[in-house]
């Protein structure tokens, strides 16, 4: 647990305390609003893992640059002796593209079915004229009790 | 750890700023007694998270945060408070938090102590980096000829993967329209729906002029941005995603600003959700072109016709281009996939939009006031 250690390893627990912020939100709320927002920080905390996870130390965007470029240069003065040559790719260091490409469809897919989620929402308001989960479920059983 | 440490420079020190003022947002939601004020810290937590997604090389990730996370989610957002006017929030009882404070700690506790054995940031031989993501660097260039590594990955290697995503947003587009209309309801009563208005014919207020005037000007320059960053998907950040968001957000913006009524001429709803459709349409023939030219679905190499492809070969050699025929038919793939990508996503946008906003003109006469 040395300092150097706390240095490249702190970025998991405060993404975990991101994610367990989100779901604090969805336990404690009962406006359904609020609820779909700790939703969608949740979802967000589960994507910055996987980018820290795909981040690569002294590298660059996965933006395929020459080595012998002015940034190629500039990127590869910054990095340890061999260390371009063993981890790079044709001298410059990139980070992972893959986590990139997998969060960046999955945030956009995220807002739509956030969207999905508002309009039950709108529609559970229209049909109970509430939106906190207490009182649509107090709404709903005294519906159950009338019948 | 094998690779570097990780220095104690201002970009470090700038990471930790941001990721703490993530906490932050996340407590101060956690404790907003209103719906607003939670909404516009969620704001706030994508303009931050943006920028930390910068300082991990995350470009095109940072890029579709900023647009989706600060732009599209929020007006989505407000649109549902308005709906439900629902902005207080109810107090959590004492149990309640203390139940859901145990089970979110005990959670955290046991995944804190999971993430121990997790590689550390930045290294370059972790599992994730040094095997299939490396390969993506090695051969990108070679096998699609685009520059951009993440455009390479998502519409050439993982197209169909990408083709998933597509239909979901497409789905969801579907069932925000099933739930809540096509927001035709908003201009069935207005007179101005018949007749296509100029552009500068005076809205009946006067009020906003500025904000009109600042909109007439970057509406304009909204769209081109989002052609631009369609084209450029191949060669720098950007691409289908980000270009079909950024499209809607200035269809948006010109609802916002100049009326519902009045865009739904500009844009009809209906050609918006026509153009969601073709999209994934499009997407399934682009994938079947490549079948019936003896590849497998979605595979690029196969876009054009095998004897075209020869015939372009000896023409490329001729004309002395280099890159060989291979490379345009991987071109012209990655190309189709971003623009189906980009009208899917622009058409959902605006659908997704127009049924909340089309819903506001019933609603905000409190019923029975």
């Amino acid at each position: 647990m040395s300092a150097s250690w706390l240095l490249s390893h702190y970025t998991h627990p405060v993404v975990i305390v991101l994610m367990m912020g989100g779901l604090y939100i969805v336990f404690t709320s009962g406006n359904l609003i609020k609820r779909m927002i700790g939703l969608a920080i949740f979802q967000t905390s589960a994507a910055f893992l996987f980018i820290a996870l795909g981040k690569v130390g002294g590298g660059t965007a996965p933006i395929t640059i020459e080595a012998t470029s002015e940034a190629g240069q500039a990127l590869g003065q910054r990095l340890p002796p061999g260390y371009a040559a063993q981890f790079g790719v044709e001298g410059v260091v990139y980070s992972n593209p893959l986590p990139h490409a997998l969060i960046l469809t999955a945030i956009v897919v995220g807002v739509s079915t956030l969207a999905v989620g508002l309009a039950i929402a709108v529609r559970i308001r229209e049909a109970y004229g509430a939106v906190e989960a207490g009182e649509i479920e107090r709404l709903d059983a005294e519906a159950g009790r009338a019948e | 750890m094998t690779g570097i440490a990780p220095p104690l420079d201002a970009n470090t020190l700038l990471g930790f700023g941001l990721l703490t003022m993530l906490v932050a947002t996340v407590a101060a939601i956690a404790l907003s007694r209103r719906t607003m004020t939670a909404i516009l810290l969620m704001s706030v937590y994508s303009a931050a998270s943006t920028m930390w997604l910068l300082l991990m090389d995350a470009p095109d990730v940072a890029f579709t945060e900023a647009v989706v996370g600060a732009g599209v989610s929020t007006v989505v957002l407000l649109g549902a408070v308005l709906l439900t006017r629902g902005e207080r929030v109810a107090k959590a009882g004492r149990w309640r938090v203390a139940a859901a404070a145990a089970v979110t700690l005990v959670l955290g506790g046991l995944l804190v102590y999971a993430a121990i054995d997790l590689p550390a940031l930045g290294d370059p031989a972790s599992p994730a980096n040094a095997h299939v993501g490396r390969l993506y660097l090695e051969a990108a260039g070679r096998d699609t000829g685009a520059d951009n590594v993440v455009t390479a990955v998502l519409a050439s290697y993982r197209g169909f993967d990408t083709l998933g995503e597509a239909s979901v947003i497409f789905a969801a587009g579907v069932g925000v329209a099933l739930m809540l209309g096509f927001g035709t309801r908003a201009t069935q009563d207005d007179p101005r729906r018949s007749r296509v208005r100029g552009l500068d014919a005076l809205p009946e207020s006067d009020h906003h002029v500025v904000l009109r005037v600042a909109a007439k000007l970057l509406i304009p320059v909204i769209t081109l941005c989002a052609f631009y960053v369609l084209f450029h998907g191949e060669t720098g950040a950007g691409g289908g995603f980000q270009a079909g968001v950024v499209a809607a957000v200035a269809i948006i913006l010109h609802a916002l600003v100049f009326g519902l009524a009045d865009t739904m001429v500009a844009v009809r709803p209906g050609a918006a959700r026509a153009l969601a459709a073709l999209g994934v349409l499009a997407y399934c023939g682009l994938g079947v072109a490549s079948i019936v030219n003896g590849g497998m679905f979605l595979d690029h190499d196969f876009l054009l016709p095998p004897a075209f492809q020869t015939r372009l070969q000896t023409w490329l050699e001729s004309a002395g281009i280099s890159g060989g025929a291979h490379d345009w038919g991987q071109h012209l793939g990655m190309l189709a996939v971003e623009s189906a990508v980009f009208i899917t996503v622009a058409g959902t946008m605006v659908t997704v939009f127009y049924g909340f906003a089309g819903r506001l003109r019933d609603a905000v006469p409190e019923p029975g006031a």
